[in-house]
């Protein structure tokens, strides 16, 4: 059914949108204790997303919310199924965010020492672990027609769940260290800039591995190869990573971090519709997997979700560019509230 | 302990936990905009100290509160899957438009207001500051609205297993939903306002900034003056409503065993849940309860012992945290009509300062007995008279739901703790009378790394 197959597409978007955003973000933190050798270092990555983490990262909100508005059941047991692991993302995300609050409250090392690890690894664990997570989701998660999970967090960790953790902490870090780039001036952009040449190169090659790896671990190439036209999201993909390249090399760094959005929309999707029509696919048995079709909401919660979806992304997005649009120039020593 | 066991606690601990910052962001959402209009409007420069004084407490509040609700949307996946999946259709969508519709509002538009002192005119950063409360509101509305839904399911049929929505106006609209919007709105109203008037209270008795503290508190006063009122009456309101649609509930809150003509309130009673009994009963007000609850002093009020015993909520702390709740709220319009006779002459009046110090707590204790209320008194079922309680968890180790509930007291606890040790702090510590107009010096840290 058409609508099913839409809030399919959406559902994929809102997770590329989440990606994009709070990708930099988690891509900033993961870098901070190695690019932020100052304080002032310090203070200038956290002030480069300061002004948008906060709105970022309702996009996660968004994708999990519209989850469990559209396909319920896939909500059910995908967050019961991947609890650890989400729990481990959640309390990552906690610590993360009270930290750019409360670093800079007391003026104390030992103070700023706690908040800048909780920095740190509220960021690396997330951008890890969302791999690890969809690698999984692609690969097909161990549970039985009752949708009760038959594994634990080890179960997740393996080869191919581990590279897809790597590919996604590799993207953040280029993501980010391109963001901080744009909005940063002196040495620390000159850091940053060097380190997203540093990774493009790691990145270009985890990439490819892990293209070569789905076609033997995921059955995600078959819609591919049934509809050859699809590669063509491959190859957004590609175009984005090779446009980040190139653009970096022009010191045309604003392009160079929307050239990195878009390969990660075309990683997001290179998954998402190699998995279509399955949302939670079984590894278990084919036929217990949940899909766009048996696992939807009625029709009827679906068309009030899809006017809520269309009347209000648009306007948030309006919004949250004009956000940016307003804090988009290199911030300066006067500019920081972190 | 099993996993269904853990997961309530869980539960209850993270929402509680998490509600114990939210009123504040509500409530002092819109006072700080108020107070930036004020400034706007007058041109008092004051009222300019008053906004980034109070925000910088909001601001240590709100980051608390935001990160902390993360966990709750994802928590009926993680730990009520059965629950997402029964009633998903209506109350996904509930918590997504709540996350699509005001949720980004609030969070988009809070980084515009810290970093936007400089790149926005006085009117459009004070507008920032509404829409932020409005998105702050909204999104309380919508999580009630899905509460509320968890009380008094309507607009839904059973369809191959499980509800299906099949009027969403009846969902939005629902009296339940409406009573409840208003009187949780206005006691984080009361929170914020008591809040605001504890720590002005609190400089004052030092004479700190007395002109500052003094316009401080008269401005907490006004609100706490409406709003404790307004508490008071949709509580009265909601107490109707329950003894409509949850008749177990509101017996349960009144200690209420035999059914009878002309039922009384109780001053005080021990439930004895065994024998479904009071063991001791105090001051009993006859044909009170029939009165509020159905405005006809002879009504019939449905007692406990005729509802089966496995549908009893837990008759005493119900009982007790009602109770409490409303002493509480009997005690904040007390000290609000005090303050209307006293506030111009706060700075004499030490003892009432004192009480006022006293009292910033207890508009949290009164909130969070209120919750209590609402969702102890709903036990055993999940959704009131739809599914039980014990029907909704997850199939998941409880060891799995053990080491989680064991992160989230260490976790919480710990956050908690610097949150409010920070509040603390700055509020002692007082406002920045230099900080300057781009809001250093009050929002951010003045940097001493330039």
């Amino acid at each position: 059914m058409a609508l099913q197959n839409i809030w399919f597409l959406l559902w994929g978007l809102l997770w590329a949108i989440y990606f994009i955003t709070d990708g930099f973000d988690l891509g900033i933190g993961s870098l901070y204790p190695f690019l932020g050798k100052s304080d002032a270092d310090k203070r200038t990555m956290i002030n480069a997303m300061g002004p948008v983490w906060d709105g970022n990262q309702v996009w996660l909100l968004t994708a999990g919310g519209v989850t469990f508005a559209a396909f319920p059941l896939v909500y059910a047991v995908m967050f019961s199924s991947l609890y650890t692991a989400l729990m481990l993302i959640l309390f990552a995300l906690i610590i993360r965010g009270v930290s750019f609050e409360f670093r800079h409250k007391i003026d104390d090392p030992k103070w700023t020492k706690i908040w800048d690890t909780c920095i740190f690894v509220g960021s690396v664990l997330p951008a890890i672990l969302f791999g690890v997570a969809f690698a999984n989701i692609f690969r097909g998660i161990p549970f039985d027609q009752e949708g009760v999970y038959q594994g634990t967090l080890l179960t997740l960790l393996n080869p191919y769940g581990l590279l897809g953790g790597l590919l996604f902490l590799l993207l953040f870090l280029q993501h980010g260290s391109l963001w901080l780039s744009v909005r940063s001036q002196g040495p620390i952009h000159d850091r940053a800039v060097k380190t997203a040449n540093g990774i493009w190169p790691v990145l270009l090659v985890v990439a490819v591995v892990f293209l070569i790896a789905t076609k033997f671990a995921t059955g995600l190439y078959d819609n591919y190869l049934a509809h050859p036209v699809l590669f063509v999201i491959v190859l957004l993909a590609v175009a984005g990573l090779f446009g980040a390249k190139v653009f970096l090399s022009r010191k045309e760094i604003f392009k160079a971090w929307v050239a990195s959005a878009v390969t990660i929309i075309g990683c997001t999707f290179f998954g998402v519709v190699g998995l279509f029509p399955n949302l939670f696919p079984s590894s278990i048995d084919p036929a217990y997997s949940l899909t766009a079709h048996n696992a939807s909401s009625s029709p009827l919660t679906l068309k009030i979700m899809l006017f809520v979806a269309l009347f209000f992304v648009p306007l948030v997005l309006a919004y949250q560019i004009w956000s940016y649009q307003l804090f988009k120039d290199k911030i300066r020593t006067e500019d920081m509230m972190y | 302990m099993d996993a269904l066991l853990l997961s309530r606690f869980q539960f209850a601990a993270t929402t509680m936990f998490h509600f114990l910052f939210v009123p504040l962001t509500l409530g002092l959402s819109i006072i700080v905009a108020y107070m930036e209009t004020k400034y706007i409007r007058t041109g008092d420069k004051t009222y300019l100290d008053m906004t980034k004084f109070w925000a910088k407490l909001f601001l240590i509040n709100f980051a608390v509160g935001v990160v902390t609700g993360i966990t709750l949307e994802f928590q009926f996946g993680t730990n009520w899957s059965r629950y997402s999946a029964y009633v998903g259709d209506i109350f996904g969508s509930l918590l997504a438009i709540e996350a699509t519709a005001s949720f980004f509002l609030e969070s988009t538009l809070i980084g515009v207001w810290i970093f936007g002192w400089n790149k926005l005119s006085k009117k459009a950063h004070a507008a920032v500051m509404w829409l932020v409360a409005l998105g702050s509101h909204l999104s309380a509305v919508w999580i009630l609205v899905a509460n509320a839904w968890m009380q008094s399911p309507v607009g839904y049929t059973i369809r191959e297993g499980r509800a299906e929505l099949t009027d969403f106006a009846a969902v939005v609209t629902q009296k339940f939903a409406v009573v409840k919007i208003i009187h949780t709105i206005s006691s984080a109203m009361v929170l914020g306002a008591f809040f605001i008037m504890g720590i002005s209270a609190y400089h004052l008795l030092k004479k700190n900034n007395v002109d500052f503290f003094n316009r401080s508190f008269k401005t907490g006063l006004g609100f706490a003056v409406v709003f404790s009122l307004v508490v008071f009456i949709m509580g009265d309101l909601n107490g109707v409503v329950v003894g409509e649609k949850q008749p177990a509930k509101l017996a349960a809150m009144e200690s209420l065993w035999e059914t009878q003509k002309a039922a009384p309130v109780y001053l005080f009673a021990w439930p004895d849940e065994e024998n479904g009994r009071n063991t001791i009963e105090i001051g009993p007000i006859p044909g009170a309860l029939s009165l509020l609850v159905k405005h006809d002093f002879n009504a019939e009020i449905k007692g406990l012992n005729d509802f089966p015993k496995e549908e009893h909520p837990p008759v005493l702390i119900t009982s007790f945290a009602f109770k409490g709740m409303v002493g509480l709220g009997t005690v904040f319009i007390l000290l609000s009509i005090a303050g209307l006779f006293l506030k111009d002459k706060l700075v004499n009046t030490p003892l009432y300062l004192k009480i006022m110090v006293a009292a910033i707590p207890l508009p949290y204790l009164a909130i969070q007995l209120g919750w209590l209320v609402t969702e102890i008194g709903r036990q055993p079922w999940i959704v009131y008279g739809l599914m039980k309680t014990a029907e909704a968890d997850s199939p998941i180790a409880a060891s799995q739901v053990g080491i989680s509930l064991a992160a989230f007291i260490i976790v919480y606890g710990l956050l908690g703790l610097a949150g409010f040790y920070l509040i603390a702090r700055k509020a002692i510590q007082g406002p920045d009378m230099d900080g300057d107009d781009n809001g250093h010096g009050a929002i951010g840290q003045p940097l001493k790394t330039a």
